[in-house]
């Protein structure tokens, strides 16, 4: 106990016989110190991991619901709720066996029905998961504790699908509750990981509460990520919603919560500076800053005006305007991506190495732009997309081009992006936004980097090249096979601008000193946080 | 005056009725998606679309509106877009801390602009009225936010003698209640005290000019009793109206203070939902807030009556 908590306690005990009881006591210590309060990232507005897939969602579904397979920080995935797994000798029929003694939160058994009504919600909603039921024939429970995936050709990522970490995970759920329709939200939150729902105590946008499940049974293993033994070491989660950030850094500072998830760089030194505060970097594989071009309409439609606004574009200019001057917080990224991981390659990024204006107006020029404005649509509630959108005004009007800017909220931005009417009639030549670098380690979850038309992520690019390397990634049958198919994908889109990256940005976490075994990873793990 | 209220009452109406097709149409014609916000960055156009039409969002514009209307009519405000929770469950949930707040505010607005305004117009020109004029610009001037953070900074962080942020209801224990709320309502209560005691002093120092109340100086009256019982009493008609618009005020600074204080009220819901466009929530809101303003204007119009017996109904 400090001086400051002596001093409070003396006096609120004080107060509180001079009160003569008149307010309730607050939490007993020992109650405090195994209730974890944590300010998560954004509020927790819906609870149903696969109708919603935003991050903070995710992000507590992985206290609720176990998954089958769980990656590790080598991105490697771990067998979490099953024992064993068999793939047939042509790579066609897949059987999995469930871990005994598995039970969701109502106490009932985890069986092999649960878990296939789970994967089939799953698929519908999941990229990976849509690949796999193309090419099913069959999925179905064998016995209680085992099931088949039966496919028409092999799937070699299969064991990836079923263990990443980006949104939607394969998390488990009671059979009655998984044959919802999986574009209406569940109702009922029963989950099958190591820490409960508390349904009566969620105020969204204010609070969500989470117990300790004491039935869960962890894995042997260490945790890692996803991986291994999910041992809570608190009784109670509080997610508290902070939505100003003065108010967290204040909150945390004070002791009110213990950890925060996100804080904003700004405050970072003010918080380094509180000897009861520890700050480390968050998420390792951290974001990737992005505009992305209308493919469609002019002038992006032009790959030459595409390529000239990359040439003109300073990486550093972006990820200072997000950043500030934390040099360790950035860094350039000639490559579409997450640098760090096994698969990252600068194969075409020379374009991205440095800035040269006057090449970019001499493209310009060839390319036969005629000066229709660029619709620039920025979403200024969020910091990065402000901050980004400033800087592409200036690089697009430094090049000669003429900028329709339109500051709007990211609500709107996020309607208008769908928009496939040309920039002036509503849609749009360009947006901005940030990619989670555990998104951009491969092919596998990589919307943003897809070039199929029609079927792309907006802005729609239609490149053959990038999708045969996307094709040639799945099929690859070692880590040398993926490593080529990526190099020639970042070349390929590189050379057509899928999008344009404005460059690689961590974040900070910060939590209080009392708090032992928090972790850097894509999603805040509390599995193996202690509280003193 | 029994007829006077029915007769309120029964205009509320069409009131309520025109505030209910206006935040409807405003909401349909604005910008935005919540299908794309539930769906997520990574989602495809086509999964947005399907959300869309799982949520009825693809109907046309009448259709919305007549059944949003008839179940409002039934009292169901509807379910929200995000949580699947009633609209009226959320508002329930989050009516306490507003009503909380505003209440607290309004007291400890009160009690502090009326002495201020009543003092200043006694004192009118000195350097305490100097003051006061001051204090009521500074008031107009500074945004809630700014005051908020200010008061954060030095109360709770420095001093730490109350929670930076939080509610704790008032079930248990008004002391752990009153400690979250005090800054918040300080901060809230700023602009309304400028406001009110800006008119305050202004009404007084019309009426210290009557006759009736010199001669009751004359008389020997006390000074106090001079100001507050003779003076204040023939200026509170205007003072009371002013409490009265400015409750729209309050209404507007809840949503700021509640966000500076993470207070979960109606205030941030109203922004949590406008910022993803959970239409029914706003729907809702917006409706509950304008009965209460229509409410409020009620009562200030049966507390004229109170205050000057020249009003009658």
């Amino acid at each position: 106990m400090d001086r400051r908590t002596f001093l409070k306690t003396a006096v609120g005990t004080g107060a509180l016989a001079a009160s003569g009881g008149l307010a309730m006591p607050a939490l007993a210590q020992g109650a405090a110190a195994k209730t974890l309060r944590f300010v998560p990232q954004a509020n927790l507005a819906n609870f149903d991991p696969i109708w919603g897939t935003q991050y903070v969602v995710r992000n507590a579904a992985a206290l609720v619901w176990d998954t089958v397979y769980g990656i590790d920080s080598k991105f490697q995935p771990q067998r979490q709720m099953v024992e064993s797994e068999t793939v047939s000798a042509d790579g066609l029929v897949w059987t999995f066996k469930l871990r005994p003694g598995l039970k969701f939160h109502d106490g009932a058994p985890v069986t092999s029905k649960d878990v296939v009504q789970s994967l089939k919600r799953w698929q519908a909603r999941d990229p990976m998961g849509l690949m796999i039921k193309a090419i099913e024939v069959e999925l179905a429970p064998i016995d209680d504790m085992s099931w088949k995936w039966t496919l028409s050709k092999p799937y070699p990522k299969m064991l990836l699908a079923l263990g990443k970490n980006n949104a939607p995970c394969t998390f488990i759920m009671p059979e009655r509750i998984a044959k919802t329709d999986p574009f209406q939200q569940i109702t009922e939150y029963i989950g099958s990981g190591p820490m409960k729902f508390v349904r009566n105590e969620w105020v969204p946008g204010a609070k969500a509460v989470f117990e300790k499940f004491t039935d869960y049974v962890p894995r042997s293993e260490p945790a890692d990520w996803l991986a291994g033994g999910k041992k809570i070491l608190v009784d109670r989660i509080e997610w508290v919603i902070i939505p100003d950030p003065a108010t967290a850094s204040a909150a945390l500072q004070n002791g009110e919560v213990d950890w925060w998830e996100t804080p904003l760089s700004d405050l970072v030194p003010v918080l380094k500076a509180n000897k009861n505060v520890k700050v480390d970097i968050g998420d390792p594989l951290g974001n990737i800053g992005a505009f992305r071009m209308n493919h469609l309409f002019p002038p992006f439609n032009n790959v030459k005006v595409r390529r000239a606004v990359m040439t003109a574009l300073n990486q550093e200019d972006y990820m200072r305007s997000i950043v500030g001057d934390d040099d360790k917080l950035w860094k350039n990224l000639p490559s579409y991506f997450t640098p760090g991981t096994p698969l990252y390659t600068e194969e075409g990024g020379d374009i991205l190495k440095k800035r040269n204006v006057a090449e970019a107006k001499k493209l310009l020029a060839e390319s036969g732009y005629n000066g229709e404005p660029v619709v620039c649509v920025v979403a200024q509630d969020m910091a990065a997309t402000k901050s980004m959108g400033d800087v592409t005004a200036e690089l697009l009007k430094s090049i000669g081009m003429k900028v329709d800017f339109v500051a709007t909220d990211w609500g709107t931005v996020g309607a208008r992006r769908a928009q496939k009417t040309p920039p002036g009639q509503g849609g749009w030549s360009m947006f901005h936004t940030w990619h989670a670098g555990a998104d951009c380690i491969n092919p596998a979850a990589y919307t943003a980097i897809r070039a199929n038309g029609d079927k792309a992520w907006f802005g729609w690019p239609n490149i053959p090249a990038v999708e045969t390397e996307v094709t040639n990634w799945f099929d690859a049958k070692d880590m040398a096979e993926e490593k080529a198919a990526i190099a020639r994908l970042n070349k390929a889109a590189m050379e057509e601008v899928v999008y344009a990256p404005t460059g690689f940005y961590l974040g900070y976490q910060a939590w209080r000193s009392n708090l032992s075994g928090v972790t850097s990873g894509p999603l805040p793990f509390f599995w193996g946080v202690s509280k003193a | 005056m029994l007829a006077f209220i029915v007769r309120r009452i029964i205009t509320t109406i069409p009131v309520m009725a025109f505030v209910a097709l206006f935040v409807f149409s405003l909401l349909y014609i604005a910008p935005g998606d919540p299908a794309a916000v539930i769906a997520g960055d990574q989602a495809s156009p086509a999964d947005v679309e399907k959300i869309r039409a799982s949520l009825g969002l693809d109907r046309p514009y009448l259709i919305r509106f007549g059944e949003w209307f008839y179940h409002v009519l039934q009292g169901d405000l509807g379910t929200s877009i995000f949580t699947s929770l009633p609209v009226t469950q959320l508002i329930a949930q989050r009516i306490e801390p507003t009503v909380s707040l505003m209440l607290l505010t309004l007291i400890f607005a009160v009690v502090v602009a009326v002495p201020m305004g009543v003092i200043a117009a006694w004192k009118a020109g000195s350097w305490i009225d100097r003051c006061v004029v001051g204090f009521a610009v500074f008031g107009f001037s500074v945004p809630v936010f700014v005051v908020g953070y200010m008061l954060a900074y030095v109360f709770a962080l420095k001093l730490d003698w109350v929670p930076v942020q939080g509610y704790t209801p008032i079930s248990q224990g008004i002391w752990p209640w009153f400690k979250n709320l005090i800054l918040p309502s300080i901060t809230l209560g700023f602009v309304y005290i400028a406001l009110i005691a800006r008119i305050t002093r202004a009404t007084m120092l019309e009426v210290l000019q009557q006759d009736y109340v010199r001669t009751a100086s004359a008389k020997g009256v006390e000074q106090r009793n001079v100001l507050f019982v003779h003076a204040l009493k023939n200026a509170a008609v205007p003072v009371i109206t002013i409490i009265g618009i400015g409750v729209a005020l309050l209404i507007g600074g809840a949503v700021v203070t509640e966000s500076v204080f993470a207070i979960p009220g109606l205030g941030r819901l109203t922004l949590d939902a406008i910022l993803r466009r959970d239409y029914p929530v706003i729907q809702g809101v917006v409706l509950i807030f304008s009965f209460v303003y229509v409410l409020v204007n009620l009562l200030v119009d049966l507390v004229y009556t109170l205050v000057d017996p020249r009003i009658r109904y």
